[in-house]
């Protein structure tokens, strides 16, 4: 795995970068969405790893999507650059103040807490509609890039370009995540607390740490999406839009990186043909694909994917038997 | 005279469940570089010893002291970092992980860090300790393996690896050859008792087979409801006819 990475990694970003230039503009938003998303969709893989579901996150997506709600319509604010790096500080904030609380609960109510976190943002979205836009949501300004406003024709490609770059630098920072000793500590949580406070470590400081991580990562995303898509609403704080997170993460799978990615945009690949040509079946659709998924690749797309490259290395090097 | 302090320390340790008295007036001392062995029957109250010691239970009445610092009232995290680590009669182990691992990870807690989340947790220092701690317990050739692969024995020998990978400055084991079959008995008591000594850590541990107790203590210490009823030389204490009562149950 640490060999290949980087020539599988070279190209899936060589891809990526070329996309633009291969794909029709709809799937170049579509692709847009699907790499912010990603963001918060690794938020929730990191504590599916440690064993822990959280059906709340949609609440840091909030945060960061209302970041640039509010930049735009309360302070006349449109500059991604400033935005974003806003977006994930808030984020941030509220993890670490909701992290002093999360982190003493597991299981159920781990994931319930979050869930009722989220809600109660979902509701003060959605009352004090005089600041908030209520249901109505708010209006995005297409965002600037360092002043510059670009043209109409050129924004998507830019904007794209923009989230890629942001996508590959938390690719890279949650692969160092996850081979350091936090993301190693995440990992063993879900084998045996026992053991690692009777190493002197503390479980808290282990959740605790990956929580204001993740709200960061929400954060990033719900900002990124908002001016992607331009307009937001209190939907975006709902559990299901949580749930879909968690959805998105079995999908690709939430041991790796790249499941979550892959996960990503399969699933708004999904969403768009299911609205296309089965839209009254939509919700059964995502049923059927979840059944196949936990049925039979429990792993998600990408263990299938690193089912298929094993075999054709081992035949490569000549001891595959079938 | 601050040397001269007991590594360990308890005062009328005391600890109910209802109406049994799991712990009864313990008063022990324990001095560097000793190797104590606890024998008791099946309820006597030996483990509940040990979590009153590392913090996982606390104490109705009594005082626990680790080198002259009072630790009652602190939980395993804390106890741990005063340099009092255990082992598991049951071993606790991070079984998703390779057993290079579940020891990297115990030296990165040693380090004090466990949250560390930008160098990787591979790193040469750790990597070259974590494959000398696993060669002096005989694990080298499992180190990429995952503990679910380990046998019995070797998951007992990781166990008490994860906890001297802490360098502590004692080490208690429950029942460190409970699980094993009698072949390798004998075996995993040679190799733990071996590599503790070789680093003089005082090593206190908790057994029910009094064959184990009679070879490899230098003091043991006889529990029964609760109370230390006999402290002295193995030889002396275990031929005591009121020990073999207490331990076995019969004369």
């Amino acid at each position: 795995m640490a060999q290949r990475f980087p020539l599988a990694g070279l190209l899936a970003a060589g891809l990526f970068v070329i996309a633009p230039f291969v794909v029709p503009g709809w799937v170049l938003f579509l692709l847009t969405v699907a790499l912010a998303k990603f963001m918060v969709v690794l938020a929730v893989a990191l504590f599916l790893r440690g064993g822990l579901v959280t059906f709340g996150h949609a609440l840091f997506y909030a945060v960061g999507a209302y970041t640039a709600g509010f930049g735009s319509k309360w302070f006349g604010a449109r500059e991604a650059v400033l935005l974003v790096p806003v977006g994930v500080l808030l984020g941030a904030l509220v993890a670490a103040l909701l992290g002093l609380f999360m982190a003493r609960y597991r299981g159920v109510f781990f994931s319930m807490l979050n869930l009722a976190l989220s809600m109660i943002l979902y509701a003060i979205l959605l009352k004090f509609y005089w600041v908030t836009g209520g249901t109505d949501g708010i209006s995005v300004r297409t965002p600037t890039l360092l002043g510059f406003v670009p043209p109409r024709d050129a924004l998507r490609l830019l904007y794209y370009y923009f989230t890629l770059v942001i996508a590959g630098a938390v690719t890279y920072a949650v692969h160092r995540f996850l081979a350091s000793p936090l993301g190693f500590f995440l990992k063993a949580l879900a084998d045996n607390e026992i053991r690692i406070e009777y190493s002197g470590a503390s479980v808290q400081r282990v959740l605790y740490s990956t929580y204001v991580l993740s709200g960061a990562l929400g954060g990033l995303a719900g900002v990124l999406v908002a001016f992607a898509v331009g307009h937001i609403v209190p939907e975006y704080a709902f559990w299901l839009q949580s749930g879909e997170f968690v959805f998105i993460a079995l999908l690709g799978g939430y041991s790796s990186v790249p499941g979550p990615l892959i996960g990503a945009i399969a699933f708004e690949f999904i969403r768009t043909y299911a609205n296309k040509y089965a839209p009254y079946a939509w919700q059964m659709t995502l049923g059927i694909i979840m059944l196949l998924i936990i049925l039979l690749q429990p792993g998600g797309l990408w263990a299938m994917y690193e089912g298929v490259a094993s075999r054709f290395r081992r035949r490569a090097e000549g001891v595959w038997h079938a | 005279m601050p040397e001269t302090h007991p590594i360990l320390q308890t005062v009328d340790l005391t600890k109910a469940f209802g109406m049994v008295r799991a712990a009864d007036r313990i008063t022990v001392q324990i001095a560097q570089g000793e190797l104590v062995g606890i024998v008791g029957a099946n309820g006597s109250g030996k483990t509940t010893f040990l979590n009153l010691v590392t913090g996982y239970l606390t104490p109705d009445h009594g005082r626990i002291l680790i080198m002259g610092q009072d630790s009652t009232g602190l939980p395993p995290r804390l106890v741990t970092r005063l340099g009092l680590a255990r082992s598991f009669q049951i071993p606790q182990l991070y079984t998703s992980l390779s057993v290079l691992e579940n020891v990297l990870l115990a030296l990165a807690a040693q380090a004090r860090k466990s949250t560390g989340f930008w160098k990787p947790l591979y790193r040469r220092q750790w990597l070259e300790e974590g494959m000398e701690i696993l060669a002096r317990f005989g694990l080298t050739p499992y180190a990429s393996r995952s503990v679910a692969e380990l046998p019995e024995g070797g998951r007992k020998l990781l166990d008490v690896g994860l906890s001297f990978a802490l360098q502590p400055r004692v080490l208690l084991m429950d029942e460190p050859t409970s699980g094993v079959s009698i072949e390798e008995k004998f075996q995993v008591m040679d190799t733990l008792v071996g590599v503790l000594q070789q680093s003089h850590m005082t090593t206190i541990f908790v057994e029910h087979d009094m064959d184990v107790v009679q070879r490899y203590s230098q003091r043991v210490l006889v529990f029964d409801n609760g109370e230390v009823v006999a402290d002295g030389a193995p030889n002396t204490v275990l031929a005591a006819p009121e020990v073999r009562r207490a331990v076995l149950g019969r004369e």
